[in-house]
C-alpha cells in the first residue's frame, strides 16, 4: 500500500451547457441544460412543464441566438401562441423571423388501425424538416407521451423513442421532452428510462389551502447540482426559480458600516452602526417601536441615496406612512424619488416559498442596498408545516450573497421575551436588538438594548428609547436594567 | 412542390392538383371511388411490402374504382405535416369520407379491410 503515490491529476472538463434563460434555473444547474443532450421535464398536469419548454425556446431564440422547434402533441400552434402571448412572448413574430417553429402533431387513436410492421419515420422526417427550416439548435417535444395513446404497439414505440433520443443527440440538438408524472414513477410511461443526462421534476402542491410550485433537479449527469426542491413562481414574466440554499458559506463579510438612523444607537455599536450586508433582528412586544425603528433605519438609508425594499405583512404602505409621520418621519419623498419601495402582502396570500419567490424577484428588480421585513412573525402563519427557519436561512443567505443589509422585526409576547421564533432565527442574525416595555416606579417606558452584534464591541447597556414627534432617540443608560441571562441566548 | 403545401391547406392543394382524377371520379360516382395515399420513406422492406399488399387488396376488392398515390417522404418531407403522418408506412383513405388512417405494412389483410370499411369489424 503506497500512500505516497501522487494523487492523479483530475482533469475537470466541465460539461458544456446551454442556458435556459429562466431566472434561477441556470443558477441551480450551474449554467443550464446539458448541451446536445435530452432533458426530461416531468410533472403533473398544470405543473408548468410546457411553459418551461416554451421559455427555453423563446429565450434561446431571443437572447442566445439559438433557433428552436417545438413539436407539440397537445396544443395547436394557434392555441399555444395565444397561451404564451399572456407572458409577453410573441411566437408569431419569432415564427415569421424563422427563429422558432411550432409543429402541432395530431394523434387520434380512432383513426389508426395497425396492420403490420411500421416505424415512426414520419415523425423523424417532420422533426428533421422543422429543424432544417429554422436551423434549430433547441428542440422541445411536448408531450411525447401522447404517442402512447396513438401507437398501440408499445414495443415499437419504445424502440422508436430511444432511436429518437439518439437521433436528437446525433444532431447535437439540446432538447427538452416533457412527461406526465406517474403514480410511483417520474413519468407515466417511464420516459426517464431513455433520458440519462438530466431529469427535472416539477410539482404543484396545495397544503392548507396554500399552493406552492416546486422544482427539483432529480439528476444531472456530470454536474454537481442543488438537490433541494426549489420554489418557483409563474407570473406575468414567466417562470422564476428561487435558488435558495447556496451549498457553501462563501459570502464576503464587508467591513464598512451602515448607520442605524439613530445617532445614539450608532454610538452603542462602536459609533458606526451595523455592518453592511449583515442581518439585523429587532424583537419586541407589541407597541415597543419595532416598526418605528425599521422605518427610521429605512429613512436614513434613503437619505444617503440608497435604495430600500420594505416588505410589510401587517400594514398597508399608506398606513405605515401615516404612522411614521406621527413620529416625525416623512417617508413619502423617498417613495417618490424611487428610493423606497413598499411591498405589502397578506401572509396567507401564498405559501412561504411563494413569499420567498416574490421577495427574491423584487430584490432582483429593485436591487436595493437594504431590505426590511416587517414583521417575520406573520410569515409563521403562512408556514404551515414547513419550517420557517429553513426559509429564513435561505433568505438571509441570499441577502448576504447580494451584500444587502437586512432588518427583520419580530413580535414577541410579554412574559416570554425570547419567544420561540426569535430563538429559532436569532442564530442567523448578526445583530439582535431587543425592545421592551417596563414600568419602573409606575412610569411606562420603552427600553432598547443590543443583545448581540457579531464582530464588534457593542454596548451591553440598556437605554430608554424615546419615541416622539421629533423622531427616535435614545435616553440615558438605565442603571436598573437587568440584562437577559446569557444562558438562554443562542449566539 | 410549392412551399404552401406545407401548410394546413395542403389537402385542398392536392385535390386541386389532381383535378383530372376528380373529374373522372365524378363520372364513376364519387361515393364508391377510393382515393388512397400511401406514405412511405424510401424503399424499405416495409414500404415495398405495403405497396405490394395494397395493390393486391385493391385489385381484389376495388377493381376499377380506386386510385393509389404513393408519397415518399424522403423526396417530399414537407408533405408529412399536412396529413399528420407519424408512422411509416401510413395509408390515408382520402375518399370516400371520412378520412381514415391506417398504419403498418398492410400485411394483415383483414385489419386493412376493416380499416378501409370494406369489411365490418368482427
Amino acid at each position: 500500500m503506497s500512500r505516497v503515490k501522487p494523487k492523479p491529476k483530475v482533469v475537470r472538463t466541465s460539461l458544456a451547457k446551454v442556458p435556459t434563460g429562466i431566472q434561477g434555473l441556470d443558477e441551480i444547474t450551474g449554467g443550464g441544460l446539458p448541451k446536445g443532450r435530452v432533458t426530461l421535464v416531468c410533472g403533473r398536469a398544470g405543473s408548468g412543464k410546457s411553459l418551461l419548454g416554451m421559455e427555453f425556446l423563446v429565450h434561446g431564440a431571443v437572447e442566445y441566438g439559438e433557433p428552436g422547434v417545438c413539436m407539440n402533441f397537445e396544443e395547436t400552434e394557434e392555441k399555444l401562441t395565444a397561451n404564451v402571448a399572456s407572458l409577453g412572448f410573441d411566437l408569431r413574430d419569432l415564427t415569421k423571423r424563422k427563429k422558432l417553429l411550432v409543429d402541432y402533431v395530431f394523434i387520434e387513436r380512432s383513426q389508426i388501425a395497425e396492420t403490420g410492421e411500421y416505424n415512426l419515420d414520419g415523425l423523424f422526417i417532420r422533426l428533421a424538416e422543422a429543424v432544417k427550416a429554422v436551423k434549430a439548435k433547441r428542440v422541445v417535444l411536448d408531450s411525447i407521451e401522447a404517442l402512447f395513446s396513438g401507437i398501440v404497439d408499445s414495443a415499437i414505440l419504445r424502440s422508436e423513442l430511444s432511436r429518437l433520443f439518439r437521433w436528437l443527440e446525433d444532431q447535437k440538438l439540446t432538447a427538452i421532452v416533457t412527461g406526465e408524472a406517474g403514480i410511483n414513477t417520474l413519468t407515466r410511461h417511464g420516459l426517464e428510462e431513455y433520458v440519462a443526462d438530466c431529469v427535472i421534476s416539477l410539482d404543484h402542491r396545495v397544503t392548507e389551502q396554500i399552493s406552492t410550485r416546486r422544482l427539483r433537479v432529480v439528476k444531472y449527469r456530470g454536474t454537481s447540482h442543488g438537490t433541494d426542491e426549489y420554489p418557483f413562481l409563474i407570473d406575468e414574466d414567466g417562470i422564476s426559480v428561487v435558488p435558495i440554499t447556496s451549498l457553501v458559506l462563501t459570502h464576503k463579510a464587508l467591513t464598512d458600516r451602515v448607520s442605524t438612523g439613530i445617532a445614539s444607537l450608532d454610538e452603542m455599536m462602536e459609533g458606526k452602526g451595523f455592518f453592511r450586508g449583515s442581518s439585523v433582528l429587532v424583537t419586541g412586544t407589541a407597541g415597543t417601536g419595532k416598526s418605528s425603528l425599521a422605518a427610521n433605519f429605512t429613512s436614513a438609508v434613503c437619505a444617503r441615496g440608497e435604495k430600500c425594499l420594505y416588505f410589510t405583512f401587517e400594514e398597508s404602505p399608506s398606513q405605515i406612512l401615516r404612522n411614521m409621520r406621527s413620529v416625525g418621519l416623512n417617508l413619502e419623498p423617498w417613495m417618490k424619488k424611487g428610493l423606497l419601495h413598499f411591498n405589502a402582502m397578506r401572509p396567507t396570500s401564498t405559501g412561504l416559498e411563494g413569499h420567498l419567490a416574490v421577495i427574491h424577484r423584487l430584490i432582483s428588480q429593485v436591487r436595493p442596498s437594504v431590505v426590511v421585513i416587517d414583521p417575520i412573525t406573520n410569515l409563521v402563519s403562512a408556514s404551515g408545516s414547513y419550517d420557517i427557519k429553513s426559509m429564513l436561512v435561505r433568505l438571509v443567505d441570499f441577502l448576504k450573497m447580494q451584500q444587502i443589509t437586512s432588518m427583520f422585526t419580530n413580535l414577541t409576547f410579554a412574559g416570554d421575551p425570547q419567544e420561540r421564533t426569535a430563538a429559532a432565527v436569532s442564530s442567523l442574525m448578526d445583530t439582535w436588538i431587543v425592545l421592551r416595555d417596563s414600568k419602573p416606579n409606575g412610569r411606562p417606558r420603552r427600553e432598547l438594548y443590543v443583545l448581540k452584534s457579531r464582530g464588534m464591541a457593542h454596548s451591553r447597556e440598556a437605554r430608554e428609547l424615546i419615541v416622539s414627534k421629533k423622531g427616535l432617540e435614545l435616553g440615558i443608560v438605565l442603571k436598573d436594567h437587568l440584562p437577559a441571562s446569557a444562558g438562554n441566548v443562542p449566539n | 412542390m410549392e412551399k404552401s403545401s406545407t401548410k394546413k391547406s395542403s389537402a385542398a392543394k392536392t385535390v386541386a392538383r389532381k383535378s383530372v382524377a376528380k373529374k373522372s371520379s365524378a363520372k364513376t360516382g364519387a361515393s364508391d371511388f377510393y382515393r388512397l395515399r400511401l406514405y412511405i420513406a424510401g424503399q424499405t422492406p416495409n414500404s415495398i411490402a405495403a405497396i405490394t399488399n395494397l395493390k393486391k387488396i385493391c385489385e381484389e376488392k376495388l377493381k376499377g374504382k380506386y386510385r393509389i398515390e404513393v408519397v415518399d417522404l424522403l423526396v417530399k418531407p414537407q408533405l408529412a405535416k399536412g396529413d399528420q403522418i407519424i408512422a411509416i408506412p401510413t395509408l390515408v383513405r382520402r375518399l370516400p369520407p371520412p378520412v381514415k388512417r391506417i398504419i403498418g405494412n398492410l400485411s394483415k389483410t383483414e385489419s386493412v379491410l376493416v380499416g378501409l370499411d370494406l369489411q365490418p369489424a368482427r
